[in-house]
């Protein structure tokens, strides 16, 4: 076990450590031990930037279930240590604000950090993992966890629709990236991210690519909330704002960026990938800026804002898959630079929008509302959340000096760029994509200055807040104002980090790419150009958009701000509700006949149908070896016992013969020298027969069995059914044994029990040795049968049922 | 569970005295299990049988203070015992349930070959007992 793996359960363990000292700790907030834990974290990442310069990378290997593939194999590179750096990073300062935003004699505290760390390591996890299937595990555990986070406040009936429809979306989309991830484990026959680049001409031969890349797709574009995935983002805001200002600007949506950016290498090059990444991004970029522009809540613009602007980041990752397709490795360096952008980017939009969620859980927190109409006139009242607001703001409206002007002039020259791309008809509709985004960037501009002059400009209405409007503590302030002071300090210096830490993402993005030719040289002036008119329109634009909202925010398109897409959800939602109503009511009857019809009745047609489509039926009765004569006997006796239980009427008498059954077949395992069965059976027997009599005196009375002749006639088809199946079943693989020359398992562990495992009792060594994953699910599966007893007994059901 | 109020204190007596037998007879079932018929699985049914015969011959109170079990409990720690020793090979970068043993030559025992599998397995026998015992006594218990 690595440092790069204990960094990854540290999260974790800590999560169950918070719990239990949390009652101890009761005087002192419980942030302040938490955020020793993404602050150790962090500065232990920093240290590992030296392993990733020059696109370097750290592949430690842990074996987990190697027989299927799966190992818990940590890859550190450029872009894990971006993330993970961000993860941690701003993990730190979340914790930090919300140490001041939670009071912590009213909340339960331990509650919110054991799920904030839950999801601080599982986002490690996904962005530190080489394995697929570990990514997928961690994948779920950050829509559990932030399931969880969203309906912290579980009071409150939003924050529940919102949770749900957050996990309801994203992990639907995680099961279809688990199959895509499948379909590429058919094809190449691993899992590990960095194989799969070696096998790149072999996927993109595949019949399964499409599918493959579709799903996988499918599982970025909900997490990242894509169009038409988007609708769950504003609900999650029912969060408490450390929760949103981390879940939804820097790490958890992100994470569906970071799928992209990591499948890059592996899906890139075709058209398809090309083209789905970038309509999905410039549909989401459109339709997130003008959605935003129609909401009334300050989280609202927000977490519209963040889809279109995760919407840009496809489009960048898109454009720059482009450079997979070239025949020199000077074309294909032209494009790369669209994904030194959409890294760049990603980057800026952490810290500005880090803290603009910081400082609208300020205002929300200190004056206790966050709707645009009741709001206005803080400038005065709020100095220092006003000049984080403008910062913040100015960014992402693509403002100078601020470090998102930088990347938002990057993407008007990558979007100039493609009308001369020369691939898969770029040229011919690359105009349209440049059009819509700057359209779309006019947008994004309009709901930056709404926010900003609606909040802090105008007249303050004392009567619109419950509060007593001030400005918030010190403590509060620190986080946003680092972040903050993040966005001034990249503007004018845009190249502070880009050596360490943005050129080894890009290089690991692009790895057939010369690592030391990714880099750009960034400056805040480059002189007049396209670019920069294109800026300017957008600022002009925009400005008159602004000045004449008045008029058309009374179009009833703009009234109306929940999304569009909602309704479809809800419908789905109870159909979904309706249909398993009517599916419970058919099949949970109560009543243990029913379910044991039911039961039988799969396993016979299950069992019968691979059969027959395997062709296994075999009748052979070709004896191997003579039997002594008192097999015969105990045979015998079991076929009579057997029989005779359909002629008792007494049910201790039914007893005592099951029992006799029971026993006969402990005897014959005796006979064919198979010790342990016979053993266990025969203590299983005796347990039994001593439950059974405990049970007696609740059991129904033996009576003439009721119902109509269609439902007897069913009984006794099933009955006979699955005796003949069985019969079969044994018949054929007695042939199989014995005609096909089989060589039986049994050889290899009488070769091997006493080397490997130290034992001589097979049986035993196979249970806790060869075998302890099947025998620790069986006897979790005992556990949860005894648990189930107990609760069947304890609470009783009420009504015509005999369970 | 009909209680026996029976004061046949000879069938009081030999019970006894069986169950010491039984229970010492599950521990060498248990032990014996790597390289002889037995293991967890058989030893704690047949714990769970000797429980069984003092919950049969005593009164319920009588058997609650003999075994002062919580039998969820012992369930519970039960998986939990198994489940920790089938995490120790990730630790050494092995596959997850890998068991470990070797021979030591202690004073006193002898030869003796200590492996991982007897926590693992001494879970699973917790699992039984606690399974086995929990069922019973619930139904017994039920009015």
């Amino acid at each position: 076990m690595s440092s790069l793996h204990l960094a990854i359960l540290l999260p974790f363990i800590a999560a169950i450590v918070i719990p239990l000292i949390y009652p101890l700790t009761k005087r002192l907030h419980t942030g302040w031990i938490t955020m020793l834990i993404p602050a150790a974290l962090f500065a232990y990442f920093v240290s590992r930037l030296q392993d990733t310069a020059n696109g370097g990378s750290v592949l430690e290997e842990m074996a987990w279930v190697p027989s299927l593939d799966i190992n818990f194999d940590a890859y550190l590179d450029g872009l894990g240590l971006l993330f993970a750096l961000l993860i941690t990073g701003i993990g730190v300062l979340v914790v930090l604000y919300s140490i001041f935003y939670l009071d912590k004699t009213k909340e339960q505290l331990a509650n919110f950090y054991v799920y904030l760390l839950m999801f601080m390591g599982a986002m490690l996890g996904i962005v530190l993992s080489d394995n697929l299937m570990v990514l997928y595990i961690f994948w779920e555990i950050t829509s559990l966890s932030s399931a969880l986070l969203i309906s912290y406040w579980f009071t409150n009936k939003g924050s529940i629709f919102g949770a749900r429809k957050s996990m309801l979306i994203t992990v639907f989309g995680g099961f279809a990236m688990m199959a895509g991830f499948i379909l590429l484990y058919m094809e190449t026959g691993t899992f590990s991210i960095q194989a799969l680049i070696d096998q790149r001409d072999i996927i993109m031969a595949s019949p399964y690519f499409i599918p493959a890349m579709i799903l996988v797709l499918l599982g970025a574009f909900t997490k990242s909330a894509q169009f038409p995935f988007h609708f769950w983002l504003p609900d999650a805001m029912e969060a408490p704002t450390p929760v949103s200002a981390y879940l939804h600007s820097a790490t958890m949506v992100k994470a569906g960026i970071y799928l992209v950016a990591r499948m890059t290498p592996i899906f890139a090059g075709a058209p398809e990938w090309f083209w789905i990444i970038v309509i999905t991004g410039l549909v989401t970029l459109t339709w997130g800026s003008i959605s935003a522009v129609r909401q009334k809540d300050l989280k609202g613009i927000l977490a519209f804002s963040t889809i279109s602007q995760l919407g840009l980041l496809m489009i960048l990752l898109g454009l720059g898959s482009a450079s997979f397709t070239g025949d020199t490795i000077d074309e294909n360096l032209v494009y790369s630079a669209a994904i030194f952008t959409a890294v760049l980017h990603l980057f800026n939009h952490a810290t500005f929008k880090g803290s603009l969620f910081m400082a609208v859980g300020i205002i929300d927190h200190e004056s206790g509302t966050r709707n645009i109409e009741k709001l206005g006139g803080l400038m005065t009242i709020m100095p220092v959340t006003f000049t984080i607001s403008l910062v913040g703001l100015a960014s992402m409206a693509g403002i100078p000096p601020f470090n998102g002007f930088i990347s938002k002039e990057m993407f008007f020259t990558e979007l100039l760029q493609i009308t001369s791309m020369n691939f898969s008809g770029v040229e011919t509709w690359g105009f349209v994509i440049l059009v819509v985004a700057w359209i779309a960037s006019i947008f994004t501009f309009l709901y930056c200055a709404i926010l900003f002059f609606k909040t802090f400009f105008g007249k303050f209405e004392k009567a619109n807040f419950s509060k007593d409007v001030h400005e918030a503590p010190l403590g509060m302030l620190i986080s946003p104002v680092l972040l903050g002071g993040l966005v001034i300090v990249l503007g004018l210096f845009p190249n502070l980090l880009i050596p360490t830490v943005i050129e080894p993402a890009v290089a690991s993005i692009l790895p057939h790419l010369p690592a030391d030719q990714l880099a750009l040289d960034l400056s805040l002036w480059h002189g007049v150009n396209t670019e920069l008119l294109m800026s300017l329109g957008v600022i002009g634009f925009g400005a008159t958009l602004y000045m004449t909202y008045p008029k058309w925010k009374k179009l009833s398109v703009m009234q109306q701000d929940r999304d569009p897409f909602n309704s479809v959800y809800d419908k789905t939602l109870s159909g979904l509700s309706t249909g398993s109503e009517w599916i419970t009511n058919v099949q949970m009857t109560g009543r243990l006949k029913d379910y044991f019809t039911y039961m039988l009745l799969f396993i016979v047609s299950i069992l019968t149908y691979s059969f027959v489509r395997s062709d296994s039926f075999t009748l052979s009765f070709t004896p191997t070896e003579e039997a002594p004569v008192f097999v015969y006997g105990i045979i015998f006796l079991l076929v009579i016992s057997t029989l005779s239980l359909f002629f008792i009427k007494e049910r201790v008498k039914l007893i005592i013969t099951v029992g006799v059954v029971g026993f006969l077949m402990a005897l014959l395992f005796a006979v064919f020298s198979a010790q342990d069965l016979a053993m266990t059976q025969l203590l299983i027997e005796t347990v039994t027969v001593v439950l059974l009599l405990l049970a007696f005196r609740h059991l129904p009375e033996v009576t003439q069995e009721t119902g109509s002749r269609v439902r007897k006639s069913l009984h006794v088809v099933l009955s006979v059914g699955v005796g003949l199946l069985v019969f079969l079943i044994g018949t054929a693989s007695f042939a199989l044994r014995n005609d096909a020359n089989f060589t039986p398992i049994a050889e290899y562990f009488i070769e091997n029990s006493y080397d490997k495992a130290g034992g001589e009792n097979m049986v035993n060594v196979i249970l806790v040795d060869f075998r302890g994953l099947d025998t620790i699910l069986e006897v979790l599966v005992l556990a949860i049968v005894a648990l189930a007893i107990l609760m069947m007994v304890k609470l009783r059901f009420k009504g015509g049922e005999d369970v | 569970m009909k209680y026996s109020k029976s004061h046949d204190v000879m069938q009081r007596i030999l019970i006894t005295i069986t169950i010491y037998f039984l229970v010492a007879f599950s521990f060498y079932l248990f032990f014996a299990g790597h390289n002889n018929p037995g293991g967890g699985f058989i030893g704690g049914l047949m714990t769970a049988s000797a429980f069984i015969l003092i919950y049969v011959i005593f009164d319920r109170r009588v058997a609650n203070r003999i075994i002062r079990f919580s039998y969820p409990g012992i369930l519970a720690t039960g998986l939990f015992v198994s489940l920790f020793v089938g995490l120790i090979g990730p630790v050494f970068g092995d596959a997850m349930f890998t068991q470990y043993f070797d021979y030591f030559d202690l004073p006193f025992f002898g030869e003796v070959e200590l492996t991982t599998a007897v926590p693992f397995d001494f879970g699973i026998y917790l699992v039984v007992v606690g399974m086995a015992m929990a069922a019973t006594v619930t139904i017994a218990e039920d009015e």
